[in-house]
C-alpha cells in the first residue's frame, strides 16, 4: 500500500510510476497526501489500481482515466476526469468547471456541486452529481448520462446530441434543441442502476427525477433555420 | 490567463502578517502570470491624510527632491516612504488635487498611481515573486490587500499595463479575462472626459468603474452595471478602503476560488493560491457564482 506525499515526492514522478504499472501489479493501492491544488494528479492513468488522494486536488485530476478508481477525499478543480475512458472517479466535495468534459465512459461521482460546464460533450461518460449543477450543462453532450440530484443552472443541455440529462430539482433553462421527455420504466430502471454505482442504493426514489433529451432539431440544415446561419 | 489572488483579514492579530500570507499566495500564480504583477495593500492610515503613491522609472530616484516640491506647493510638510521605485507621500486630504498637479506639472517621468487614505499600489514588469520581493510586500502589514500575476493578451507588456489600476480614492480593480468592447467603450468614456494612457482593456474597466462612481454609482452598483456594459471575459477583483469585491462574467470562464475561516476571508484564481493559508484543510471553500457581486467588508 504505498503512501506518496506530494510534498516530498514530485508529482510527474508520481505520475510516471501510475503510467509503468505493469499488468498484474500487486501494488493496487496508492495514497496521495498534500495535493494542495496541484494539477494533473492522477491524469493518464491506465491500470485496475485505486488512488486516494487527501485533500484538494487542481485541474485535470484522473483526466484520461483508464480503468482505475480515483477517490479524492476533497474537492477538485477544473476539469476533473476529463476525458475519461473507464473506470470510476469519486469526489466527495465539488467539483469545479466542465467535470467529465468529453467523457468516452466509466462512472464519474461527485458528492457535492459541479461548477459550470458539467458533462460538457460527453461522449458515453455517466456523471452522478449529488448536488447542483451550474449553467452550459451537458453542452453538445453527445452519449452518456447525467444524472443530477439538486438543481440545474442555465442553457442546460444547449445543442445537444444523444446524451440522456436526468434532473431532480429545478432547471434554470434549457438551452437550444432541448426539451423534457416523458420519464418512462426504461429511465427508470437505467436511473436505478446508476444511482446504485453512485453509492445511493435505495436512497433515491428514480420517479422523481425528470428526463431531458434532444429535439434533434439542429442535427441537420433545416430551412427555417436560414437566417441563423 | 492571469492570476488574482485576494485576502481580507477578520482576525487583527493577522495583520502584520498580511504581506507574508500575500507573498506566499503570490508566488504560487506566477506561472498564470509571469510577465508582470502588481499589489494593492490596505495598511495604517493617517488621519485627515492621504497617501499617494508615486511610480517612477528606477529605484534610484529623487523621491526626496519631489517630497520638497511638494511642500512647498501645498505649504505643508510632506513625508514619503520609498520601496524600490514607488514612493508613498502622505499629503493633508485636502490638498490631494494641489498635490497631484504639482506632481504631474513638474515631472514627467513619474505618475501617481493611486490615492488613499490607507491604499498603496505598487506594480511592475517581471517575475511575480521577484517584483514582491523588489518591494519587500512580505513585510507589509493590514488589513486586506489584492495582488495580480499578468500574463499580456490585449496589450503590451509594460508597467503600465500591469494592474492594479486605480478606480478612484482607495479603490482599485485587478482583472483576469480579456474585454472585447473595450476599444468603443475607452472612445465613449474620452467624450465623457476621461483620459487612458495605454491600449489595455482593464484600464477601460478601471475608467469605468470611476465613471459610474462618478455618477452616483455606489461601487456595487457600478459593478452590476458593468455585467450590461462591458462585453468579455472578466474576473474581477476590486479594492475598496473597507474590504473587496468580487465580480465574475455570466459565462465565467476565468477561475475564481474563495476559501472562509474565523480568521480570513481569501481569493485566488486557483485553489493552489490558498492552499498555505493557516487552518485552509477547515476552510470554508467554494467558487463565487456568475454575475454575482460578492463583497465582504469591516465593520
Amino acid at each position: 500500500m504505498p503512501t506518496v506525499d506530494l510534498e516530498v515526492t514530485p508529482l510527474r514522478e508520481f505520475n510516471q510510476m501510475l503510467h509503468e504499472l505493469a499488468e498484474g501489479t500487486n501494488d493496487s493501492y496508492f495514497r496521495v497526501l498534500n495535493p494542495r491544488g496541484r494539477h494533473a494528479i492522477a491524469a493518464g492513468v491506465d491500470a485496475p489500481v485505486t488512488v486516494e488522494i487527501d485533500g484538494n486536488a487542481g485541474y485535470y485530476c484522473a483526466g484520461m482515466n483508464k480503468r482505475a478508481s480515483i477517490i479524492i477525499n476533497g474537492s477538485a478543480g477544473v476539469g476533473l476526469a476529463e476525458n475519461m475512458m473507464s473506470g470510476r472517479v469519486h469526489v466527495k466535495g465539488d467539483a469545479s468547471a466542465s467535470a467529465g468534459a468529453t467523457g468516452c465512459g466509466g462512472l464519474l461521482v461527485i458528492d457535492g456541486n459541479a461548477s459550470s460546464r458539467c458533462g460538457i460533450s460527453a461522449r458515453g461518460i455517466d456523471i452522478v452529481v449529488k448536488g447542483s449543477v451550474g449553467h452550459m450543462s451537458a453542452f453538445m453532450a453527445q452519449a452518456g448520462t447525467l444524472i443530477v440530484l439538486g438543481e440545474a443552472g442555465d442553457a442546460l443541455g444547449d445543442s445537444l446530441y444523444e446524451a440522456r440529462l436526468f434532473v431532480r430539482g429545478k432547471v434554470n433553462s434549457l438551452g437550444s434543441d432541448c426539451i423534457e421527455k416523458p420519464l418512462r420504466d426504461e429511465h427508470r430502471k437505467k436511473l436505478g442502476k446508476l444511482l446504485e454505482d453512485g453509492g445511493l442504493a435505495g436512497e433515491v426514489d428514480p420517479s422523481e427525477f425528470r428526463r431531458y433529451g434532444s429535439a434533434r432539431q439542429l442535427y441537420h440544415f433545416h430551412m427555417d433555420n436560414l437566417e441563423a446561419y | 490567463m492571469c492570476g488574482i489572488v485576494g485576502l481580507f483579514l477578520k482576525n487583527k492579530e493577522l495583520e502584520p502578517k498580511l504581506g507574508s500570507m500575500m507573498a506566499g499566495m503570490l508566488a504560487t500564480m506566477c506561472d498564470r502570470g509571469p510577465d508582470s504583477a502588481g499589489f494593492a495593500v490596505y495598511g495604517a492610515g493617517e488621519s485627515g491624510h492621504v497617501k499617494l503613491t508615486v511610480r517612477a522609472t528606477s529605484p534610484d530616484y529623487d523621491f526626496a527632491g519631489v517630497a520638497r516640491q511638494l511642500s512647498e506647493a501645498i505649504g505643508f510638510p510632506v513625508s514619503v516612504e520609498v520601496r524600490d521605485s514607488h514612493g508613498v507621500f502622505s499629503v493633508p486630504a485636502g490638498a490631494e488635487q494641489k498635490a497631484r498637479k504639482a506632481i504631474e506639472a513638474s515631472r514627467d517621468d513619474v505618475r501617481v498611481v493611486g490615492s488613499g487614505t490607507r491604499m498603496e499600489i505598487y506594480k511592475e514588469v517581471g517575475r511575480p515573486d521577484a517584483v514582491a520581493k523588489r518591494f519587500h510586500l512580505e513585510n507589509m502589514a493590514g488589513s486586506h490587500g489584492i495582488a495580480h500575476t499578468r500574463m499580456a493578451t490585449e496589450s503590451a507588456v509594460t508597467t503600465n499595463g500591469a494592474h492594479p489600476f486605480s478606480t478612484g480614492r482607495d479603490q482599485c480593480l485587478v482583472h483576469n479575462g480579456s474585454l472585447s468592447n473595450h476599444n468603443a467603450l475607452r472612445r465613449e468614456l474620452k467624450r465623457k472626459g476621461l483620459s487612458f494612457e495605454t491600449e489595455n482593456d482593464t484600464e477601460v474597466a478601471a475608467g469605468y468603474l470611476t465613471w459610474r462612481i462618478s455618477q452616483g454609482d455606489s461601487l456595487g452598483a457600478a459593478l452590476k452595471h458593468s455585467l450590461d456594459d462591458l462585453d468579455g471575459f472578466y474576473t474581477f477583483v476590486v479594492g475598496t478602503e473597507d474590504g473587496f469585491g468580487v465580480l465574475r462574467d455570466p459565462i465565467a470562464c476565468k477561475p475564481a476560488v474563495m476559501a472562509e475561516t474565523d480568521d480570513y476571508v481569501a481569493f485566488g484564481s486557483e485553489y493552489r493560491a490558498l492552499a498555505s493559508l493557516p487552518g485552509i484543510e477547515t476552510a470554508h471553500v467554494w467558487e463565487p457564482k456568475p454575475a454575482t457581486v460578492y463583497f465582504w467588508e469591516r465593520h
